[in-house]
């Protein structure tokens, strides 16, 4: 991939290159080395410890302790999340249609809504539905989960709108259309289009909001983690923290990969061409630098 | 609202502590996004790596992994913090730091091709053309999103609140327990605070929005 | 002492049937002695919907050692536990039919208030701040707070010592609003959960941490050499069973319930297969009928 940054590198710089990158491994490994030695000298690499995977003691086997991280725990994470994420879009969507109203008296409390929502840590969201509300655990979750992102999502859709050539809607009224129609059959689902990038780093950002659910006692992956923690004793705690955070990163990285891949195949398909994606992305980052 | 009324000194200890794990993170975050933005379009290509990696690794762990990195895994590690406020900021502001990457990154990109085409047509080097003319540029598009990420990191600081530092939302959970029949009210009385700092925020990122958009 | 249980629960479970199938099923089945509890209570009482429905919802923690863990298979066990079955059983519910809920120190009250469980046994102290909201049978047992320090520490020796000191409990816990109010000198460190506060004892980057005794003990026992106990309890915390408030007759049932578990001797059996691992066997509390 070439830059219009900087010139395509010599025969000398790519030297240099070569060498800074060898200092840097040879550094990066050295860390790396350091880490393990200073975990070794408290035996956290002693096998006994990482036996609670393969042949757990107190009775347990170690289908059990797979089982209660991938099935149930992994799955109640993904559970959470596939449900917020289909609310959330949903009400995001409302939100975003009630927010580009020509009325005020919509418009204004819809911007109002979704600026409160926003600025709402989603722990405490879910805990208020909970403790508050006396929703189910589930529900609580889903609750936090659901009320930020899709004022988040409403955001987003709204960005995409508004980065959309002002020819569209020029055309979609000069042969008639209204302004619902207008929104419904020619905004939004070029909108969509273009923001699926950002939507699916929101979906990402959900999935791994999922785990502030363990604060209120949800038992997603992460409270697996601490249970099986606290069952098999403090001594093992590395251990789980290792494979927990080993299977979060895989999953989301599949997902965060699969917004790429929607991003490319964007670019080449929208409408307007390089371009227009580019600056949808601007768009979309603007609209989601909440996205974390 | 009695439990918030006499709660108010407690529920401004933790407003304050709150508001500088945001700003102190914040901070360190924006330096440590700017430098990363700018390793991820470098022309050396392990700096490059570097950034993505970083990047791609951070923005797919949950906060409170990363968290228990910070506070348990690292004084493994060899450096114990004298203190809970210490690894509360650092997880912060090296989440926080992927996000500002990526919205410098996408700001860079925003920068018309002509500028950079003329800049260094001009003769200048990368790190000039970086410094004098795309970051500047940049800056004005990045404003908002980095707004939106700031009112993000106050979000996110709640998590801390489950880390040993007792921030608002730790005492939010302090207070529902010691008042269970008021527990509507505490809870509202800690959201109020949130949005203390979130609504103005918002407010501001949509102004320079919209300034942006009319200047652009 | 399941077989016995599970023979309780196989003949109401009988009883229930053929009483069904006569088609009268109020009082008049008087089954053999052994079995007390289906006919006999009042219809339209909590006792009779519960034991109508075969099953009961049981709000337990599943992170406190000794009271109330849960494994990787899904299985809660504890002291908690076991009088949970204790109760259901005298319900006519057997253990299998018990859907455990587990609750955490914020959500006991409103998941009481909305019905979300039928009871919750979950180290849940009685106090009257919680009365409030929610009625208590028991205590069925006595706790204390008390201070854990690293097994090398001399400086600490009970509360009094812990001014200047950083204490780690649990945020939103009893304990940590102890040590608060009453010991303000000292420095407490909010952590998510008791357990957490193992590592930075561990690590130096708190002197000591503080809860009940028996969680603690349970910390010392998963963790041999590494911690001790000092000092005396400095505090009462009588575990209660929570149950909605203005419901007296489902809470002098249970209270009928403990007394007689606490006579029978299968009160000690429950400690023995949990907590007596452990800790000693202590005396029964006196059940508190307010």
């Amino acid at each position: 991939m070439s830059s219009i940054l900087y010139d395509a590198p010599g025969p000398r710089a790519r030297r240099r290159e070569l060498l800074g990158s060898a200092v840097a491994g040879v550094v990066v490994l050295g860390l790396l080395y350091y880490a393990y030695r200073q975990l070794d000298s408290r035996d956290q690499w002693e096998p006994e410890r990482w036996q609670v995977f393969t042949d757990p003691p107190l009775s347990q086997s170690a289908e059990d302790v797979w089982r209660s991280l991938l099935v149930t725990g992994l799955g109640a994470t993904l559970r959470a999340a596939a449900v917020s994420a289909v609310i959330a879009a949903v009400v995001g969507l409302l939100l975003a249609i009630a927010r580009m109203a020509r009325v005020r008296w919509v418009r204004w409390p819809t911007t109002a809504v979704i600026e409160f929502f926003r600025g709402l840590p989603v722990v405490l969201l879910m805990f208020f539905g909970v403790i508050a509300l006396g929703l189910p655990i589930f529900s609580g979750v889903v609750f936090g989960l659901v009320i930020y992102n899709s004022a988040i999502i409403a955001e987003i859709l709204r960005a995409g709108i508004v980065s959309l050539p002002t020819g569209q809607s020029e055309a979609a009224y000069a042969i008639g259309l209204s302004r619902t129609q207008t929104l419904l059959t020619i905004l939004l689902p070029q909108a969509v289009r273009r923001m699926l990038p950002s939507l699916v780093s929101q979906l990402v950002v959900l999935l791994k909001d999922t785990s502030l659910g363990f604060i209120i006692g949800y038992a997603e992956l992460l409270r697996r983690l601490q249970q099986n923690t606290q069952f098999f004793g403090q001594r093992y705690w590395f251990q789980f923290f290792v494979v927990g955070a080993a299977i979060y990163i895989a999953v989301n990285f599949t997902l965060s990969r699969l917004a790429v891949w929607l991003e490319r195949r964007g670019t080449k398909k929208a409408a307007g061409g390089v371009a227009a994606a580019d600056q949808a992305e601007i768009a979309g980052t603007r609209a989601t630098g909440a996205e974390l | 609202m009695d439990a918030v009324i006499d709660n108010l000194p407690l529920y401004w200890a933790g407003f304050r502590t709150t508001l500088s794990l945001t700003l102190i993170s914040g901070a360190i975050a924006l330096v440590a996004g700017t430098v990363l933005g700018a390793l991820r379009v470098s022309p050396v290509a392990p700096l490059r790596w570097l950034g993505t990696t970083y990047v791609e690794l951070v923005r797919n762990t949950p906060l409170t992994l990363v968290f228990i990195f910070f506070v348990f895994v690292v004084p493994q590690l060899g450096y114990t913090p004298g203190s809970f406020f210490i690894p509360a900021v650092m997880a912060l502001s090296v989440y926080t730091a992927a996000f500002v990457c990526e919205a410098v990154r996408s700001g860079v990109n925003s920068v018309g091709v002509g500028q950079a085409e003329a800049a260094r047509a001009v003769g200048l080097t990368f790190g000039q053309t970086l410094q004098a003319i795309i970051l500047p540029q940049a800056l004005r598009t990045v404003i908002p999103p980095l707004i939106n990420i700031f009112i993000a990191l106050t979000k996110n600081s709640s998590v801390a609140g489950g880390f040993f530092v007792a921030e608002l939302f730790g005492t939010g959970r302090q207070l529902a327990n010691a008042n269970p029949a008021d527990v509507v009210a505490v809870l509202v009385g800690v959201a109020v605070f949130y949005l203390i700092i979130t609504i103005p925020s918002g407010i501001l990122a949509a102004r320079v929005e919209r300034r942006v958009a009319f200047a652009r | 002492m399941h077989r016995r249980r599970f023979a309780i629960a196989a003949i109401a479970t009988t009883a229930a049937l053929v009483l069904a199938a006569c088609g009268d099923d109020d009082d008049d089945g008087e089954a053999a002695p052994t079995v007390e509890p289906s006919p006999e209570f009042e219809a339209g009482s909590t006792m009779a919907e519960l034991n109508e429905a075969g099953s009961i919802t049981v709000g337990t923690k599943f992170d406190q050692p000794l009271f109330g863990l849960v494994g990787p298979d899904g299985v809660p066990v504890g002291f908690d536990v076991e009088i949970a079955k204790i109760i259901a059983g005298e319900l006519g519910i057997d253990e299998e039919n018990i859907e455990w809920v587990e609750t955490i120190s914020a959500n006991r009250e409103p998941f009481i208030q909305d019905g979300q469980v039928d009871i919750v046994v979950a180290t849940y102290t009685i106090n009257d701040e919680r009365k409030q909201v929610v009625d208590f049978a028991g205590p069925y047992y006595q706790a204390g707070q008390m201070i854990m320090v690293l097994e090398e520490n001399s400086d600490i020796n009970g509360p009094d010592d812990l001014a200047g000191k950083t204490v780690c409990s649990a945020e939103g816990s009893t304990p940590a609003e102890r040590i608060r109010t009453e010991y303000p000198e000292a420095t407490l460190v909010p952590a998510g959960a008791y357990s957490e506060c193992l590592e930075p004892l561990r690590n130096g980057q708190v002197d000591a941490v503080t809860t009940d005794n028996v969680i603690l003990s349970g910390f010392i026992d998963q963790n041999p050499g590494e911690f001790k106990l000092v000092g005396e309890p400095f505090s009462e915390e009588p575990y209660g069973i929570g149950l909605e408030k203005g419901d007296d007759d489902f809470r002098s049932f249970i209270n009928d319930v403990l007394e007689e578990s606490f006579e029978d001797g299968r009160w000690e059996e429950a400690w023995e297969a949990t907590a007596g691992a452990v800790l000693e066997t202590p005396e029964p509390p006196t059940v508190d009928r307010y």
